[in-house]
């Protein structure tokens, strides 16, 4: 290995983390916390309260130019179309085969001008897969602007009430998965958006990546959340969270090899939207075929045992017929759940699994997913 | 945290405290601190045998599921049965929470263990990358 390597990349807070003594580790390429004071009461705080949560190692890739439209059209499985400026839609890049090369946010900023939200790990794979698709159309202009924004997520009941303090923008009047630009603890033309990852009502901000507009703006986001218990929030917290909330994760439910059909996305994949997008024709195939052979579903541990990813799913002969692709305790439901992959026939028949657990073969009920809905106001 | 140097450690995190013929088990503040929020430990049962570098359990904590390796050989006497309960008690306080207590069947086991010195060293050998 060279030293280039084993150069982690880090985002502006790196040296906040490591006062707040985080631990770190290498998630896709970055140097990023995956926990501070303990991932149980990390996900309480957002369950309960209010927490904050680096998110600036997530990619942004702007699509400008008369074209912009038909270029997102064609590259995502959802309409953005029916996009408003001012709002983001979950949407996915497909491959030609009808899998997933990554699941992004697509945000309209204006007529003519989106920016996609991208992971980290994906996020060169993903700029690369983009301008191979549409690079050579007339009238786009592609920009990888990641290393520009800092991310800030400020998630949990409270979220509100804190973010209300650092901004004159009438956060309430900020519907879900909608954004405006305003002004947060100094910092102008922030994008203020209603959206997140946790399940819980919150916003994400997205400010100029300099260390000391960063700083600031965690530092505001912490003291103006203080009342309400706010504790930053590693990536630990942020898996069990949105674990919790049944939203699937890259490399895990959704990966090169997993459809949206599968993976239960049909609802953010438009196969009659106006333009003919990456992997259409190959899902249209699938489905005229009778669809995948294997579906995601919930699961309960109804016995002691904790799944982890990768756990083989066996069936009461003991035969394995599926594989878990996240498993954890939920720290909030109190229950340990799973996701995983099984055959249609086990799926609709709804009869208990097996998960081996190590040396232990452990009951587990099929539920319904999300494991976890917030409750409504 | 310095590791009480009265006790001594094994290279898979466990500490063991000998009074006579009888060790006391658990595993180390670093192992804690590195699992994080410990919501399962799943121990023997009085009676079983245990043997020196063989796993006799697992400490699941929300992120990952980690092997006990036993420091010695012999037979469990006691099991802390509060940890079924309250699993969180080794995060407050590895040192305190002890897992199991092994009758020894062979106390020289003791002298192939690192010193409260040997196992800090090794740490830092480990995080000090």
């Amino acid at each position: 290995m060279t030293e280039q390597t084993q150069q982690l990349k880090k985002t502006a807070l790196n040296a906040t983390h490591r006062a707040l003594k985080a631990k770190m580790v290498d998630f896709g390429g970055w140097d990023m916390p995956v926990e501070y004071s303990g991932l149980i009461a990390e996900h309480m705080a957002v369950r309960t309260g209010v927490g904050l949560f680096d998110v600036s190692h997530m990619g942004e890739i702007q699509f400008r130019g008369p074209a912009s439209l038909d270029a997102v059209q064609r590259v995502t499985m959802n309409d953005a179309s029916k996009l408003e400026v001012g709002q983001a839609q979950y949407s996915a890049l497909l491959t030609g085969q009808g899998t997933f090369v990554d699941d992004i946010l697509v945000h309209k900023l204006g007529e003519n001008d989106y920016l996609l939200v991208v992971n980290a790990g994906t996020k060169d794979k993903d700029f690369a897969w983009i301008r191979s698709q549409v690079g050579a159309m007339h009238g786009i202009h592609l920009s990888d602007y990641s290393s520009y924004y800092s991310q800030l997520a400020v998630q949990g009941p409270r979220a509100l009430e804190t973010l209300k303090k650092l901004t004159k923008t009438d956060l309430a009047a900020i519907r879900n998965y909608r954004f405006v630009f305003g002004e947060v603890a100094g910092i102008h033309n922030t994008l203020i958006a209603r959206t997140g990852y946790s399940g819980e009502d919150g916003f994400e901000i997205y400010i100029p990546s300099d260390v000391a507009t960063t700083e600031k703006a965690w530092g505001a986001v912490m003291e103006a959340g203080a009342e309400f218990g706010i504790l930053p929030c590693g990536l630990g917290a942020r898996n069990t969270l949105r674990l919790e909330a049944g939203m699937p994760l890259y490399g895990h439910e959704i990966s090169d090899r997993t459809t949206p059909i599968e993976a239960g996305l049909e609802r953010w994949l438009k196969m009659d939207k106006p333009v003919e997008f990456v992997g259409r024709a190959s899902l249209k195939a699938l489905i005229d075929a009778g669809g995948p052979a294997n579906r995601l579903i919930g699961l309960e541990m109804v016995e002691r045992g904790i799944a982890r990813d990768g756990y083989p799913v066996l069936n009461e002969a003991g035969e394995t017929i599926g594989v878990v692709t996240s498993g954890s305790p939920a720290p909030f439901l109190k229950t340990n759940i799973a996701y995983a992959y099984v055959p249609n026939a086990v799926a609709e028949s709804r009869e208990d699994v097996f998960v081996q657990v190590r040396a232990n073969r452990v009951r587990a009920r099929q539920v319904a997913t999300p494991f976890y809905k917030r409750p409504k106001k | 945290m310095a590791c009480p140097t009265h006790l001594k450690y094994t290279k898979e995190h466990e500490w063991i405290a000998v009074d006579g013929s009888v060790g006391t088990v658990g595993i180390t503040d670093y192992a804690q601190s590195t699992l994080g929020d410990i919501v399962f430990v799943d121990l023997p049962k009085v009676g079983d045998a245990v043997a020196a570098n063989q796993t006799f359990g697992s400490v699941e904590s929300v992120k990952a599921v980690s092997d006990l390796y036993s420091p010695v050989s012999g037979t469990v006497t006691a099991i802390n049965t509060e940890l079924a309960t309250a699993p969180d008690k080794v995060n407050e306080d590895a040192y305190a929470a002890w897992m199991i207590k092994v009758d020894l069947a062979n106390p020289s086991e003791q002298d192939a263990l690192l010193t409260a010195a040997a196992y800090d060293a090794f740490i830092a050998e480990e995080t000090g990358k």
